[in-house]
């Protein structure tokens, strides 16, 4: 799971402070790891550095939150290429994927066609894996079953998941 | 997508079988929706989607089974939906074979009697039809059961004889539609290790018709349907 790809995500929304973007973290790719303030500042001045985001000016008030942060054409490009490009389709990859589809819907994109991108993945992987079980070595073929299984766990929450799109997108975009 | 038949201007015999803008109703309900595939020769596709999506209805259609409402499809650069019954009829007996979730063996005929069935069909006489379906058996391990008749056999049994009445008349292809559906993950493989063995080395184009993944990682490539409309996963960029 990328913290600093999710912060630019979520600042592709709309320029944000750290507490928002901590709060927002917590609620759709934190819950049982919530984002400690430090990393949050850290990551900020780590994407300022690369130019990745731009802080805005500094705000009068109390307390150390008082920049609104934006995201840069760079940021946004990073940002883009990492949405649209499958995960390495090994299996346990629902975090990465969850925050993607939960990104796309959140900036109205198609998070469908985000899916059937890493459908194709995995379907690749399992042909590969599927080849290698047609070798005739029984080590091989248990240790592709193994793969597989996982693989196709993965695509049965995939299927799943493109099934509920139309309701999280309700749930996260409100 | 349009619901009606668009005239499309299909010249190219570059593909084995061509589906385009198929429609197909059932009564009041659409199952197909403006349908296109394009399969080569030789190859394993694999019909993906969800219950319901429409893609047995696909399988019926390219088969020649159903009559698409609107919509072309070709086998062979020769329209295939413009056919009257019986030449569709001939079609399927001469061209292709067919292999069903539940294997769909005739109960009266023993299994021989079963593979041999679609050679009798296309005329061939009775014993030669017998000797040619015996020579199945032991290819896909199962020798010994020709003269069993279906009530008799176990389930992956059962699909590996009418996996052998689908290929026994050297069909240019292979309509399998869920051929694993019914049976145990092992006796699944082993009926879709037997069926892509004996495709490849036939060169028989393959159309497989399944819901579940680890079966369509046998075929080269997938398609999805989707609220009766095929969708690729990615695109098919090979030269035809």
């Amino acid at each position: 799971m990328s913290v600093p790809l999710t912060l630019l995500g979520l600042l592709e929304r709309e320029p944000s402070h750290g507490y928002d973007l901590k709060r927002d973290y917590d609620t759709y790719f934190g819950r049982s790891k919530p984002l400690p303030f430090g990393q949050v500042y850290a990551t900020l001045a780590r994407l300022s550095r690369d130019g990745k985001v731009a802080p805005g000016e500094v705000e009068p008030g109390d307390g150390p939150d008082r920049k609104r942060y934006a995201i840069t054409p760079v940021g946004k490009q990073e940002f883009e290429t990492w949405l649209a490009e499958p995960v390495e389709p090994e299996p346990h990859l629902q975090t990465v994927l969850f925050a993607k589809v939960v990104l796309a819907l959140m900036l109205g994109r198609s998070a469908e066609q985000y899916l059937d991108t890493q459908r194709a993945a995995h379907l690749q992987r399992m042909r590969e894996l599927t080849e290698l079980k047609r070798q005739d070595s029984l080590i091989d073929a248990l240790l592709a079953d193994h793969g597989l299984f996982h693989l196709e766990a993965d695509l049965r929450w995939i299927d799943m998941t493109a099934a509920r799109l139309p309701s999280l997108a309700m749930e996260v975009v409100s | 997508m349009s619901l009606t038949a668009a005239p499309v201007d299909i010249r190219s015999t570059d593909y084995l079988i061509e589906a385009r803008d198929v429609v197909f109703d059932f009564g009041e309900t659409p199952a197909l929706r403006g349908a296109n595939v394009s399969i080569r020769e030789g190859e394993i596709l694999a019909v993906m989607g969800p219950s319901g999506s429409g893609k047995s209805t696909l399988l019926h259609c390219l088969a020649g089974i159903l009559a698409p409402k609107h919509g072309e499809i070709r086998f062979s650069g020769q329209r295939v939906d413009t056919l009257g019954d019986n030449e569709r009829s001939a079609l399927r007996r001469d061209s292709f074979g067919f292999v069903f979730q539940f294997g769909q063996l005739v109960p009266e005929l023993t299994a021989e009697e079963n593979v041999a069935l679609p050679l009798l069909l296309g005329g061939l006489r009775r014993n030669d039809a017998l000797g040619r379906a015996r020579e199945w058996f032991e290819r896909l391990g199962i020798d010994g059961l020709e003269r069993r008749r279906s009530g008799e056999l176990s389930g992956g049994q059962a699909q590996r004889v009418a996996l052998a009445r689908g290929l026994v008349a050297n069909p240019k292809v292979l309509f399998a539609d869920e051929p694993t559906g019914s049976l145990d993950s092992l006796t699944g493989e082993l009926v879709m290790e037997l069926l892509v063995t004996a495709a490849r080395q036939a060169g028989t184009t393959v159309v497989l018709v399944t819901h579940e993944p680890r079966v369509a990682a046998y075929a080269g490539r997938e398609v999805i349907v989707r609220d009766g409309l095929v969708s690729s996963l990615v695109p098919d960029t090979r030269a035809p």
